[in-house]
């Protein structure tokens, strides 16, 4: 029940809520699709084609293609535990750890990986590689930059599988061209509280951009967190795309920002809510992570709008990530039955905002 | 579970949902999935909808109704073996020779999700690239340098003109 030292601290830099937005956008993610010419996609591909992928990403390590410092790691010579501590960050889905869930990870499916890196690569996902950076707060083109240079390193080592019309071919048609999706993980309490959510999300539709829950596709919307994503990857330029969905999610954003000075100004029923969701949060004995998502929510809105002077972002940020089932068994050196993990979750939780009490809120980002 | 295998929240009903529905009830938020006719029922138009349903147009394609040189795009495909069938069972392609295969189809699949077939991003340099390959990523190299100054965008200008002057051939102004 412990995950290497050396694998401790992966995945995690957008915590710190350093990123433009940040009290109200989480993280940033932008991936590319990639696929090598000559081998079948994951629905179609065997052993053979699958340990050919890995060869292939394994013989650019060390080399000037990819940057000094990363690591490929076989999700199969990972425990169960240490997968699920890198599903839990995002590091990784749950379509690499496994085409059915109950299974052993599939043959040739890894991670490569840096330490203080946004910039990670799932191999042997549905496409061949999943070329992905995780940032905090709005900062797409950055996000974009990253992922790209890489790609342009990669391209020139291994031939990709593209064609001069449709661009990059992938597994799944709707990632087909530049195969970019960005997403952004935001916060819109104030858009739900003030009921102006559906036509937000009727909007992003309407210009192209669709939106989950926190744990993607048919997932609840927990806590107000909502992941927005663009639909088209096809006939626009990824400068088009990167800039088109980070103007877009600026406006929910100012949306967000007007229903909150709404909220602020409509006497004490917010206030009442925030302090009601942090009492909770400071004295709970037993948390389910559902929840505590939904206090989180009230407390996240509270800081933002300077109604509590703790805890800071980036402390409501790691408490999203570690008070997940596998972080809080990781915490006890254990694993935890249901109500177990309740009690230790909810004991996390009063520790942290027992330790952020009286500390100044610095980074509840511009 | 992924969105292709949804199936219509309405009691009783069991279709494939192609409609997603969001809405906000007293400070609650509940996402439904309604097929089609359960969604035109409620006076949802599923044309504006979560974007295009690629379950409904694959299964079109299966019957023929969408695909005139049907018996063209019904053989599997000569690579990986994937066949129109089972396109449709995974909304997932076998392999880049796929393409080729369901081409016709294809295209317009794609017409349907994106509003185009025709890719005008990154173009792609291969390793050992051919003289036209090199003139091909050497012009939209230089037209995304030309739109990174028209936005005043310098940082990734000089990223670019390093990219041109790596490719640009010995001697070349």
């Amino acid at each position: 029940m412990k995950t290497p030292d050396i694998l401790r601290d992966f995945g995690l830099g957008w915590l710190d809520a350093s990123g433009p937005h940040a009290d109200i956008v989480l993280s940033t993610r932008v991936r590319l699709a990639r696929n090598l010419q000559g081998h079948r996609y994951a629905t179609q591909a065997d052993a053979g084609d699958r340990e050919a992928v890995y060869s292939a990403v394994a013989g650019m390590v060390d080399t000037p293609v990819i940057p000094a410092g990363f690591r490929l790691l076989r999700m199969g010579e990972l425990d169960a535990h240490t997968r699920r501590i890198f599903l839990e960050r995002r590091l990784v889905s749950s379509e690499l750890l496994s085409r059915k869930r109950a299974e052993e990870p599939t043959a040739g499916a890894a991670l490569l990986v840096c330490h203080g890196d946004p910039v990670t690569i799932m191999v042997n996902e549905e496409d061949h590689l999943r070329l992905q950076s995780l940032v905090s707060g709005l900062s797409v083109m950055q996000a974009w930059s990253m992922v790209d240079r890489l790609d342009d390193g990669i391209g020139r080592d291994l031939s990709l599988a593209y064609h001069p019309e449709f661009g990059f071919l992938t597994s799944c048609p709707t990632n087909t061209g530049t195969g970019l999706r960005a997403s952004a993980l935001v916060h819109l309490p104030a858009l739900v509280l003030t009921k102006e959510i559906t036509r937000v999300l009727e909007g992003l539709d309407r210009v192209g951009l669709t939106h989950r829950g926190l744990y993607g596709e048919g997932s609840d919307f927990v806590g107000n967190f909502f992941q927005v994503s663009n639909q088209k990857t096809l006939g626009r330029s990824e400068e088009d795309l990167v800039e088109h969905f980070g103007n877009t999610v600026a406006t929910v954003i100012e949306k967000e920002r007007r229903a909150r000075q709404v909220l602020r100004g409509a006497g004490p029923r917010t206030e009442d809510l925030i302090w009601r969701a942090y009492g909770l949060l400071r004295h709970a004995r037993l948390l389910t992570y559902r929840d505590l998502m939904e206090l989180l929510s009230g407390v996240r809105l509270g800081v933002s709008l300077g109604m509590l002077p703790s805890p800071r972002v980036s402390a409501l940020n790691r408490i999203i990530i570690f008070a997940q089932a596998a972080h809080l068994a990781e915490a006890a050196g254990r694993e935890l039955d249901a109500s177990e993990r309740q009690a230790h979750r909810a004991q996390y939780v009063r520790r942290v905002l027992e330790g952020e009490n009286g500390s100044p809120t610095t980074d509840t980002g511009s | 579970m992924s969105e292709l295998d949804r199936v219509c929240d309405r009691p009783n009903c069991g279709n494939p949902a192609h409609v997603h529905l969001t809405e906000v009830v007293d400070n609650k938020m509940s996402t439904q999935y309604l097929c089609k006719s359960c969604a035109e029922e409620k006076g949802l138009n599923p044309v504006s909808g979560q974007g295009v349903d690629v379950a409904e147009f694959l299964e079109q394609l299966t019957r023929g109704e969408e695909v005139g040189e049907a018996s063209a795009t019904t053989e599997p495909c000569a690579f990986c073996g994937l066949s129109l069938d089972g396109f449709r069972e995974t909304g997932r392609l076998g392999c880049p020779h796929c393409y080729t295969t369901f081409e016709p189809g294809l295209r317009r699949l794609l017409n349907r999700i994106h509003g185009a077939a025709r890719h005008t991003g990154k173009v792609y340099l291969p390793p050992d690239p051919a003289a036209a390959e090199r003139d091909r990523r050497l012009d939209d190299l230089r037209r995304r340098l030309q739109s990174a100054v028209d936005t005043e965008d310098f940082e990734r200008a000089a990223t670019l003109r390093d990219q041109i002057r790596d490719l640009e051939p010995a001697g070349s102004p």
